[in-house]
Formats: structure tokens, sequence, C-alpha cells
């Protein structure tokens, strides 16, 4: 059979595939051409002029002025790029295990034969499509000191107000709340195809084996929605590195730069302060950061749990 | 029992998603004053909020931008997406590998590496303050290459085969065979790019200064922002519903696609 087979297909080649080929090829270069030039241009050049803007000074008006490595020695001694590097970290550690709880609990419950799943699971998934604009504006009022429905709820009740937005200790930790109230929804989803794609049969082993629920969630579903979680907190961490409109809309990267975020301080420097070279450091470094942040997370995540 | 208890905490879940929403749309057609009360019912309804909106900014405007920006990006880039997925997936080429990986590493670059280079570059095109320059640097896009390579990487090679023997060149293969065939991944393909550039705001606030070209979501913002509200709720409020609604009737109407398309971007990124 199969030298038949390896007699057969050489002739088979032989006649068809060299005009495929040659077809196949012209119309494949004509199809990606659009797609290609389109990224040399919107994407090749620059990236290549990110690199070239590093050793420059320039307010875009004016002509380049060659700098050296100012941008970067600059950068080091810049305590608002720390700040900012500061500021991402105390809301990826607070919106990211809030993130997991929520969405693993949630998920966890609509994993279970019942009426309405997808009802729920479309509440949850709305505030994940609407602008970021409107749920910071939403957000702003929700949250505002005097009149903000919150701290009137919390007051009523006979609490203390909470000074959400306006002071430098709370701004940030309630826009990760905020943050995590937006996106939620998407993790659930996620978290739920990751325990949907769990065999019944996994469940049936541990439980012939004696295993109790908790040893059940720890012992098998955990280590299999592994992968997911990877996915979960590398997403998570990508987003916080570019929260730009919350801080932009509710803050303005306020009180005392406490809310001040990586985006928003790239924004700054090339819009208020017209520096383009120095804005283009910022963000090569901030996404250098980026890769260690998530190469350092996969290592811990991935290990921990295995 | 068990099951009571379910629901219970999941109706107490939907309603911390949906409740803000809601409080939204009715604090809206409040009068200025009822706004901070903890009532969800305004005592008398009034359109002020609105009127104030549609008064000192041209959201009606802003609103058919975004229109236009949303339609020819999507359009765009449903079109050369589907051509370059099918060279990628249905014809043999050499660089096909290398174009692929290629755009495997576009999607890793952070946009913040490129945010300024870009704008800069557009900047020299002169492409500030108008819809040439929010369309153009999207007209392309990998996540949506991804998934439509990956649909038509499941379509058998002999139909597009018999197709060509019947003379049926490759545009027409494209569209009368390949597309029908790939509904979902390009409903998939159209969501994702639609509710990022129809959500997409820094972007706008760099490039646009003149109010006649801002889109929807960046003159919103900046009506809030920037002081053409007065510091008033009402209008800020009812701003942010006019700008929500769109895409909460979108996804009312589509929840299922909306829901799978978003998390297979997630899971692909």
């Amino acid at each position: 059979m199969s030298t038949i087979a390896g007699n057969l297909a050489p002739g088979h080649r032989k006649n068809r595939i060299p005009r495929r080929r040659t077809a196949g090829r012209r119309i494949g270069y004509l199809f990606s051409a659009p797609y290609l030039i389109h990224l040399a241009i919107f994407f090749g050049y620059p990236l290549i002029f990110a690199f070239v803007l590093v050793f420059h000074r320039w307010d875009i008006v004016t002509p380049m002025e060659f700098i050296g490595l100012k941008n970067v020695i600059r950068l080091f001694q810049d305590d608002l790029f720390f700040r900012a590097i500061l500021n991402t970290g105390l809301f990826l550690a607070i919106h990211i295990p809030l993130q997991i709880l929520v969405a693993l609990f949630f998920a966890e419950l609509l994993n279970t034969k019942l009426k309405g799943r997808n009802f729920f699971r479309s509440i949850y998934f709305l505030p994940v499509v609407v602008s970021g604009v409107v749920v910071a504006i939403l957000f702003q009022q929700l949250f505002a000191f005097e009149t903000g429905y919150v701290n009137s709820l919390i007051s009523a009740i006979g609490g203390k107000r909470i000074p959400w937005l306006v002071s430098p200790k709370w701004a940030m930790p309630s826009i990760a709340l905020m943050a995590t109230w937006k996106n939620v929804g998407f993790y659930i989803i996620l978290f739920l195809t990751g325990l949907q794609n769990i065999p019944e049969s996994m469940y049936e082993v541990a439980h012939l084996e004696g295993a109790s629920t908790w040893q059940r969630w720890r012992y098998v579903t955990l280590p299999l929605l592994n992968p997911m979680m990877v996915t979960v907190v590398v997403l998570s961490t990508i987003g916080g590195f570019s929260l730009f409109i919350e801080p932009y809309v509710l803050t303005g990267g306020g009180p005392m730069h406490s809310t001040l975020s990586a985006l928003l301080y790239i924004y700054n420097q090339a819009f208020y302060f017209n520096h383009m070279g120095y804005a283009a450091a910022l963000g090569l470094f901030f996404a250098l950061i980026i890769f260690v942040v998530v190469f350092v997370q996969r290592r811990f995540v991935e290990e921990d749990v295995y | 029992m068990k099951k009571f208890l379910l629901y219970i905490v999941l109706i107490l879940g939907a309603v911390a998603f949906a409740y803000p929403f809601v409080w939204m749309m009715l604090a809206s057609f409040k009068p200025e004053l009822e706004i901070g009360g903890l009532t969800l019912l305004p005592s008398s309804w009034t359109l002020d909020s609105y009127r104030l909106v549609f008064e000192s900014i041209p959201i009606v405007r802003a609103f058919l931008n975004s229109l236009i920006v949303v339609v020819a990006v999507t359009g765009s880039v449903l079109l050369f997406s589907s051509m370059i997925a099918y060279a990628l997936s249905k014809l043999n080429w050499r660089g096909r590998e290398t174009v692929f990986n290629t755009i495997l590493f576009t999607m890793m670059v952070p946009g913040m590496v490129m945010l300024i280079p870009l704008y800069t570059l557009v900047v020299r095109f002169g492409w500030t303050d108008s819809l040439v320059g929010l369309i153009v640097p999207f007209l392309m896009n990998a996540t949506a290459v991804l998934i439509l390579r990956q649909s038509f990487l499941t379509i058998p090679g002999d139909i597009l085969e018999a197709a060509r023997i019947d003379g049926c060149g490759e545009l027409r293969i494209l569209f009368t065979i390949i597309w029908p065939l790939s509904i979902p991944a390009i409903v998939t393909a159209g969501i994702i790019v639609f509710i990022g550039n129809w959500n997409e705001v820094l972007w706008p606030i760099m490039v646009i200064r003149k109010e006649e070209w801002m889109t929807m979501p960046q003159m919103v913002a900046l009506f809030s922002v920037g002081g053409g509200s007065f510091g008033k709720l009402g209008p800020q409020l009812a701003a942010a519903f006019m700008l929500g609604l769109p895409i909460i009737a979108l996804f009312l109407f589509f929840q299922r696609y909306f829901i799978s398309s978003m998390a297979s971007s997630g899971l692909k990124g």
C-alpha cells in the first residue's frame, strides 16, 4: 500500500502542483500586499522611529535635536516615572486578586444547571462592552464625596463617608474597584469556558477516591484551570498598564499624582510638555516593564499550581 | 434550598452590574437637585439635562463622526483581513510563514510603544483634525486576520479546487465560497473591531482638537472633564447615557455573538 501511494504521489504532484503554485504565489502576494504595505507604514515605520525618537528632543514643531542618552538618564531620575510604576503596581495588586476571586466565584455559580444562565451571563457582561467613558462618568457621580450614591447609602446605614476619589490613599483603590466592576464579566466568561472544559470523569475519579469538595476543587479544578488563570493574570496586567480614560476623567492623575497611570503620564509628557522624545522613551520603558512583569508572572503562576 | 440561595446570590450579582446603568438612565431624567438623593425614580420627569447637552455640544455630529469612522474601519478590516487570511490559509507562496509570524509579532508589541511615533507620523501626513487620521491607521487589524485565518483553515481545499477548475477567480472564490462558509468568524471579527473602535478614546483625544471632528466618546469625556457641562451632574449623565445606549442596544440584540467573540479575542491575545 505504502509503495503504491509513494509511487503515485510524485506523479500526481508533477501534474498539478506547479501550475497551482505559480497561480497561488502571484495571488498570495497580491492578496497580502494591501495589508503588508499598511503594516510597513503604520507599524514598521513607527516602531523603528520609536527608537530614533528616544535619542532626540522634539516638540514636533521645530527640527529634532539629537541629545544622545539624555532622555534615558532623565527617566531614571524622574520621580513621576517611578510614581506611575508604583501606582500601576498598587492598581494591579488590588485589581488582579479581586478580579480572580469575583470571576471564579460567579463562574462556579454559573457552571451549574440552572434556568436563566444566559441571562445572568449577559448582565454580568454588560459593563464590558460599554465605553470606559460612560463607566468613568457614572462612577464619578456614584463615588462623589457629598452627593454620591455610595456615600449616601453608607451614611444612611450609619457608616462614615469614604473619600473615594478625593484622598490620595483611596483614589487608586477606587479606580481598581471600578475597573474590576467593568471587566470582571469578561473574566467570568473565560473561567466559565475553562470550567466547562474540565471533563466530568475527572471529578468522578476524585469522588471515588474519597476526595472532599474542597480537595476536588483544590486538586482537580484549580490545576486544570491553570492555563486560564495565566491568561487572566496576563490580560489583567496588560489592561492595568493601559489604564487611561478612568484617571483622565475621574481624577486627572491626582490627587497628588496618586492615580497617574503609565499611559496618562506618556500622554501628559507628549501633549502638555510637547516632549515627544521623552514620551517615546517612556513608552518603550513601560513596555519593557510589561514584558518583565508578564514573564515573571507566567513563571510564578504556572509553577505555583503544579 | 440550595438552588434558592444560588439564585439569590446570582440576582444580587445582576443587581450590582445592572443597577448603576438603570440609575444612570433614570437620573438623567431627574431635576438636577434630585440626583444626589437615594430615590431611584424622578419625582418629576424632565428633559432639561438632555436639552443642555444638545445646546452646548454638537453631539449628533459626534455620533455621525463615530459612525463614519467605525463603519469605514470595520468594513476595511473585514475586506483586507480576509484577503490576507485567505492567502495565509489557502494559497501556497514563498514567505507565507514569515508573513504570518510577522503578524503575530505585531500583536505582541504593546500599544504604548507605537502611540507617540504613530502620532508624529499622522501629524506629518497632515491628518490631525480630520477623520482620515482616525481611520487610516486602523484599516488593518491583526486579531481579525487570526480569527479569519483560523476559520478559513477548516474549509476543505477540494471545494476551492473544484471552483478553480470551473474557472472561478480567486476573488470570487473568497467572496462567494469562503465568506458564506465563515459567517460566524466574520461576525466575531466584525464585532471585536466595531466595539474596540467605537469605544476608543485615547487616539481621538490625541489627534482631534476641533469640536466638529470629535468622536462621541471623546466629546462626552471632554464635556464631563472640560467644564462644558458647567459641573452639572444631569447633563453629564445624559451625555454618558447617549454614548452607552447604541452599544447596549446592539449588545442586547447580539449578546451571544458578543460574548463568544470577546472571549475568543481574549484567548487569542
